[in-house]
């Protein structure tokens, strides 16, 4: 797999643990993962299985406590990102790895135009004096779609809708250039017609920059129109990882198809509304000591529940992390 | 199942932007220009400003002169002396005017004293949080558990009384509600996500703490701020009486309303009148932070 080329990002055996009053909650369990070069890599998955937590800790963006990072790797461009010093991990931020977030209402400061905010960043990373942040950020404004940009840049956050308000946070989080974009659940706030066009953006901006993105989303029809490459992650752990072609032609993991099944029924509907899988998210302090699919898996038998299932190549870059997968 | 997530339906078309761009500036002078109190506060705060600075283009004596023949004069009473004289024939109009310099001048000092040090402390502690927060809240807990008289009294007799001095003793000992509102508001601000994604931006700890929160927390800031102008030349006054404050012969309104206790029965204007301004000018600054408030906070709903 890509032996050719170091890959771009590279998460390796990333565990992250909550301490909570009902004792330890394994949020993220030894997940690993790679991003190349200008490409998108979909996480999808339940609410609760991990994906925010796992991204924010790229950038080291938990809280610890209660967050604690118990293993793992992050490579970036080689450089392993949790052991960088703080002072150096915060240029990193928002320059080389920049992040959008779900609520684009409140993801911009109040109290600050919206121009101002795009100079800032340019100002922090770049040094650049006011004057030609301020030329930049219009560029970036007019680049992400913000109508009379030349007006809208002295701007407050309230005085735009949501949707412009995401095109702020993209310009923003683009603002320097960054080799990857981590998105999570950039669309999700918004109404089905903007999602659209904001997706349609993201996708044209990656190809004029180059940035590789990782897209996290509850929605596969999201993952379908914008991703290469698909990770869908349970309970913490990478169940199936594939390019996008082959998660939607010949998924093997009984969750990756319980989930793809539940499309055509209630199509662009949250993954949490899944009808096809029954059963809930486990609680993630109480996992069992097998797959923690099995209890809801239709196919789990006594070996799947006393035993965790060990991530295996099925395929040309077709990764599960099931028993009943190479016998399917 | 776990999260039900209400996918929020926008309320205007994509391409909509506000109706209208309004510079920040005019904004807050529009909605200000619509709290009448507020305007009628701020246009009081500022005679009382401009009164006290020029007091001595204005005033028509020298308010420490004594004029004996003329003691103990009422208002009106004769035109010489417009508002009358005290018990020592000094012109009380001249009095009032440089008074209220001095008393001013003492709201404003002990004002940014008490906001400079409420706000480092306040924002260190919501910022931080942790041991740094305990220890800076228990701090504050002790600060509260004197009576500020008694703090003010106890540092007053170890330090001679000058308009500086008694300005940093009273910002100095009324910072700590301040610093409450600051770290409440910290704490609330934090944890808002556009902090997360400023981080996420590369922004870092002091950044944050100055650029992204403080800017945030600037209307709480500025009601404190102008409440406490009120409360220093209340204080200052309460002082006075207890023989800590501005000595005479140089007047405040503080000590000619302790001067004119004596003579409340027989020439009560000599207490009033100070005790007018000390009142206005509490309440002018009252309703032009109140004004302030609701001008300044972004977050309310845009007309
Ligand atoms: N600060 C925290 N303290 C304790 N537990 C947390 C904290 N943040 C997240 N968790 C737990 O970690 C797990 C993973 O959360 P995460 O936010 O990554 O889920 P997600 O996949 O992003 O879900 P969603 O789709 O709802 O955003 C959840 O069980 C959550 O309850
Ligand atoms: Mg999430």
């Amino acid at each position: 797999m890509a032996a050719d080329v170091r890959p771009l990002l590279q998460v390796e055996d990333l565990k992250i643990q909550f301490r909570v009053p009902d004792g330890i909650l394994p949020a993220v369990d030894g997940i690993g993962y790679r991003l190349d070069r200008g490409e998108t890599l979909g996480l999808v998955g339940e609410s609760g299985s991990g994906k925010s937590v796992s991204s924010l800790a790229l950038l080291r963006l938990l809280e610890s406590p209660p967050a604690e990072i118990r293993s793992g790797r992050v490579l970036f461009q080689g450089r392993d990102l949790l052991q960088v010093p703080e002072r150096e991990i915060s240029d990193l931020r928002g320059r080389s790895i920049s992040m959008i977030f779900q609520e684009p209402m409140t993801s911009l400061n109040p109290v600050m135009t919206v121009g101002f905010q795009i100079d800032e960043a340019l100002m922090r990373h770049f040094g650049w004096p006011r004057r030609e942040a301020r030329q930049r950020s219009l560029e970036l404004l007019t680049l992400v779609g913000i109508p009379s940009p030349q007006r809208n840049i002295d701007s407050y956050p309230h005085e735009l809708s949501g949707g412009m308000r995401q095109r702020v946070m993209i310009a923003l989080a683009l603002s320097c250039e960054p080799k990857i974009l981590v998105a999570d659940e950039p669309t999700t706030a918004l109404d089905v017609t903007i999602q659209a066009q904001i997706l349609e953006l993201m996708v044209g901006l990656q190809e004029k920059f180059g940035t590789s993105i990782l897209l996290i989303t509850h929605d596969l029809a999201v993952i379908a129109e914008t991703a290469h490459r698909v990770a869908v992650m349970y309970a913490g752990r990478i169940v199936e990882a594939a390019p996008v072609a082959t998660i939607f032609g010949e998924p093997r993991h009984p969750y990756t198809q319980g989930l793809l099944n539940s499309i055509p029924r209630i199509h662009r509907e949250r993954l949490d509304a899944l009808a096809e899988i029954a059963g809930g998210v486990p609680d993630l302090t109480r996992l069992p000591p097998g797959c923690a699919f099995a209890p809801r898996c239709p196919r789990a038998d006594a070996h799947c529940r006393r035993e965790r299932p060990e991530p295996m190549t099925v395929g040309s870059d077709h990764v599960v992390s099931c028993w009943k997968a190479s016998d399917a | 199942m776990t999260k039900i997530n209400i996918i929020a339906t926008a309320t205007e078309a994509d391409g909509g932007v506000a109706a209208r761009h309004h510079g920040f500036i005019r904004m807050v002078l529009r909605r200000f220009l619509r709290h009448r109190l507020a305007v009628a506060g701020a246009v009081v705060v500022v005679l009382l400003c401009a009164s006290a600075l020029f007091a001595n283009l204005l005033a028509p004596h020298d308010p420490t002169f004594l004029d004996t023949r003329h003691r103990f004069l009422a208002p009106f009473q004769d035109m010489g002396f417009l508002l009358g004289t005290d018990e020592l024939g000094r012109d009380t109009l001249s009095r009032l005017l440089y008074g209220g310099r001095v008393s001013l001048a003492v709201g404003l000092v002990a004002m940014l004293t008490t906001i400079v040090s409420g706000l480092l402390i306040g924002l260190t502690a919501g910022y931080y949080g942790g041991w740094i927060d305990d220890l800076l809240m228990r701090f504050v807990d002790t600060m509260l558990c004197f009576p500020q008289v008694f703090l003010l009294l106890v540092v007053a007799a170890f330090v001679p009384p000058t308009l500086i001095s008694i300005s940093l003793i009273i910002g100095l000992t009324s910072w700590m509600e301040v610093a409450r509102i600051v770290r409440g508001e910290m704490l609330y601000l934090k944890e808002q996500d556009f902090v997360q994604a400023a981080r996420a931006l590369g922004a870092g700890g002091a950044r944050i703490m100055f650029r992204e929160l403080l800017p945030n927390a600037i209307a709480p800031v500025l009601v404190a701020a102008t409440l406490k102008v009120a409360t220093a030349v209340l204080m200052e006054s309460y002082i006075s009486y207890l023989g800590y404050g501005i000595q005479p012969p140089l007047a405040s309104w503080g000590n000619m309303l302790t001067n004119a206790q004596g003579y409340f029965d027989t020439v009560p204007y000599l207490a009033i009148l100070p005790g007018a301004l000390i009142t206005l000018a509490v309440m002018s600054f009252n309703f032009l932070g109140d004004g302030l408030r609701d001008a300044l906070d972004p977050r309310l709903k845009m007309d």
